[in-house]
């Protein structure tokens, strides 16, 4: 199969997790369009790996995750942290650090 | 040798001990304790002083000159600092004078300062000073004398402005302060100038080069010379840089009669003194020195006639006298100028401290106008004050007698024109005996004042309400003020000892050098001396010493006499004077208007280019240009990156995604 279905399909997933975290205002939301954008890499990284018949994309992959989970577990502590301190669970609401 | 080293740092060291222990103990430190410490050390100095001289007089003529080297404080690129002294007879005499002084007038501010409430800061920076003028005269090097010489000045500063909370004090400790920085300055590029030539700075090394490397009158000599009097004038209270010595007087009367007569002030005298190997190589320097002293003890002594501050009048005094001793070591009489500033030490300190007696009795008043008929209230303070005006005026046979015509009759006998300076020295010591017992006639004799009257009945005035004595405006007693209680010496036992000490050496003192019968100053300074043309050769003759001694007798007798006729027979007679000179006495009691000079010339201006510099160079170009441009600078910089900082989330991720899509579109386009 061409190589070009699959990175089709991952730029779409890209660009469907770009606007969600664009336009959306949950930082819950914002989170799983995080993850949509770094399995859309993932993606083509294992597809790339897949087309040069070496591993070292599928490796990647690996290390993608991980990083993912880390960030997963870093936001929802911030959200929980948000939550308990009643503050707004809203981005646009959340910009104390404006210049 | 090592007796001689050893005392002669203990004699340094143990003001400073005393110094330390008293600002260290300023918290816990009640009633006189601190006076007794620092009182004590002072008399460990001064038996460490009588040791030193001792041990030296052991030695053979030719060892006594000791270098007491502690360490190298510098010994680099043809610089050879060490933390010397030099123990001499000079040295030794100066430190002996200091120290004896220094002990009685610390035993008499025991008692006067004692309702004070900077008892403790009082002596604390009364010991510093005794340190400093020993490091001083001690100094075996030039280093250590700058040292030294600065020391002498800040302690001066700090004690002038004692009363820190009255605006006369601190203003005249300001200008005492400035004055002597700029004899300090002048004493250091004049060291340079001699050790640019003699490549050292060790004061026995550069006497022995001095010879060979500077000709007769060599002009970088004369230059340095000239430099080093700067700083003398400027320390010794010599025209035209004398300004602040009466103002000094806003201090308390013990530290007018130790720092500001007894022995900072001589510091000037001691300088010339210790350099005459250089003075000798150029007279022209030597002459400038003897006639600023000359033109000095002229104008100080006519001030003197008219002033009414009982303590300016003996101020106006010290200068004059010390116009004598610049005279004198300048014109080659050193052993003369150095022994009226030992005899002067002693009646000059006693009558200071007879002044500070009377004005306690006045409870803080000094004006002459306001005093009268103290002589049966206090017969001690008037006893002292006779002793020590008999001596100042030069009556046979107290000490300032043989002193001061020692000093006349060396000068006389010199050469041509300084007979001059001769003359002008016996004029001034006529208007020395005149004004001397104005004063003491003025304070003691005539009608008794209610303050007066009052100690007669056994109470001693205390005012309801302080005032400044300057300008009458009303003042607390609390720290940085004088205390509340007054004391005078007929009531309070420390204060009569010193006195009485001190009136004793002011009678006696003077035997210790008459003509041709017992030079013993003579003796003991030769080693110091020793190669000087001037301290072998000039000699008055027989003749002229006699006929001195007649003609100082004369003087000092006919100028008594002359107050005695103006202030107690015909009481008038000073305005009948005053209204028919008018002219002369606007310019005396004005102080030959050097203080409106020096302000014209220099405050005035000061104060002028000060403010165009703040209007101009601070406001416009530094506020304005400098700060201002690069604030305006970051700030319009800073304005434009806030901006992107909005805080909404959405708008980073939209710029992040923008960039990426840019960097992507680069990347295709290249292909």
């Amino acid at each position: 199969m061409n190589i070009g279905w699959y990175l089709v399909v991952s730029a779409l997933v890209f660009a469907i997790g770009a606007g969600g975290v664009l336009t959306r205002r949950n930082p819950l939301v914002i989170l799983l369009c995080l993850e949509l954008m770094l399995n859309a890499a993932n993606l083509a990284l294992v597809a790339f790996s897949r087309m040069h018949g070496n591993g070292d994309g599928q490796i990647f992959a690996i290390i993608v995750m991980v990083v993912a989970a880390c960030e997963v577990t870093v936001g929802l502590g911030m959200i929980v942290a948000l939550y308990r301190r009643r503050l707004p669970i809203d981005v646009d609401e959340l910009r104390a650090l404006h210049g | 040798m090592t007796t001689v080293k050893t005392f002669a740092w203990l004699c340094l060291l143990a003001p400073l001990a005393g110094s330390i222990l008293n600002a260290l103990l300023f918290r816990v430190a009640r009633g006189r304790i601190p006076g007794v410490i620092g009182t004590f050390f002072l008399f460990v100095s001064f038996v460490a002083a009588v040791v030193t001289f001792v041990a030296l007089q052991d030695l053979g003529e030719e060892e006594r000159q000791v270098r007491a080297i502690a360490w190298d404080i510098a010994n680099t690129a043809g610089v050879d600092a060490q933390l010397t002294l030099l123990v001499d007879p000079l040295a030794v005499f100066m430190a002996l004078v200091v120290s004896g002084i220094s002990s009685l007038i610390h035993l008499y501010s025991v008692a006067y300062m004692d309702s004070d409430r900077g008892y403790t800061r009082f002596f604390s920076y009364l010991n510093f000073f005794v340190f400093s003028m020993l490091l001083l005269v001690l100094a075996g090097n030039f280093l250590v004398l700058i040292v030294g010489w600065a020391f002498v000045g800040a302690a001066s500063y700090l004690l002038i402005s004692f009363w820190y909370r009255r605006s006369t004090a601190t203003a005249a400790g300001i200008k005492a302060f400035v004055i002597n920085v700029l004899g300090d300055v002048g004493l250091v590029l004049g060291t340079y100038f001699i050790f640019r030539g003699t490549g050292t700075l060790d004061f026995l090394d550069a006497f022995a080069k001095a010879p060979d490397v500077f000709g007769h009158n060599d002009g970088d000599l004369v230059a340095g010379l000239i430099l080093l009097l700067v700083g003398a004038f400027a320390k010794s209270a010599q025209v035209p840089l004398h300004t602040w010595l009466p103002d000094a007087m806003e201090g308390p009367t013990p530290v007018s009669a130790l720092i500001h007569a007894a022995t900072m002030v001589t510091a000037g005298v001691y300088l010339i003194a210790r350099m005459w190997p250089f003075f000798e190589l150029t007279p022209a320097a030597a002459a400038v020195g003897a006639i600023v002293g000359a033109v000095t003890l002229f104008i100080a002594a006519t001030i003197a006639l008219t002033q009414t501050d009982l303590k300016r009048v003996i101020a106006y005094s010290t200068m004059s006298q010390i116009g004598y001793m610049v005279m004198a070591v300048s014109s080659g009489a050193y052993v003369a100028g150095l022994f009226h500033l030992m005899t002067h030490a002693f009646f000059k300190a006693l009558l200071f401290m007879a002044a500070g007696s009377v004005i306690a009795a006045m409870a803080g008043t000094q004006n002459l106008d306001r005093m009268g008929g103290f002589r049966r209230a206090m017969p001690f303070t008037f006893g002292c004050m006779v002793i020590g005006g008999l001596a100042l005026a030069g009556v046979p046979p107290f000490s300032g007698f043989f002193s001061k015509d020692e000093i006349l009759a060396f000068v006389a006998a010199r050469d041509d024109w300084h007979i001059i300076l001769a003359v002008v020295g016996y004029i001034a010591a006529f208007m020395t005996a005149v004004y001397t017992f104005r004063m003491i006639f003025r304070a003691f004799l005539g009608d008794p004042v209610p303050e007066a009257r009052e100690l007669e009945s056994g109470h001693l005035h205390h005012a309801e309400v302080h005032t400044n004595p300057m300008t009458g405006e009303v003042e607390d007693t609390d720290v940085g003020f004088p205390g509340p209680v007054h004391h005078i010496a007929e009531r309070e036992l420390p204060m009569k000892v010193a006195m009485g000490a001190l009136a004793v050496g002011a009678v006696i003192a003077g035997f210790l050098q008459i003509p041709d019968v017992t030079e013993a100053i003579d003796h003991f300074l030769e080693p110091t001396f020793a190669g000087s043309e001037f301290f072998e050769e000039l000699d008055p003759s027989g003749g002229l010493t006699a006929f001195g001694l007649i003609l100082g007798t004369v003087l000092s007798l006919s100028g008594i006499a002359l107050a005695h006729f103006i202030w107690v027979r015909r009481p008038g007679t000073a305005e009948r004077v005053r209204e028919r000179l008018a002219p002369l006495y606007g310019l005396f009691v004005n102080k030959w208007y050097f203080d409106e000079l020096i302000d014209a010339l220099f405050v005035r201006p000061g104060r002028l280019l000060g403010a165009v510099a703040q209007s101009v160079i601070e406001r416009l170009f530094v506020d304005g240009g400098i700060t201002g441009g690069a604030t305006s600078v970051v700030r319009a910089g800073s304005a434009a990156v806030r901006a992107v900082q909005t805080g909404f989330l959405r708008n980073y991720v939209g710029l992040i995604v923008l960039g990426m899509v840019a960097v992507t579109v680069y990347f295709l386009l290249q292909t």
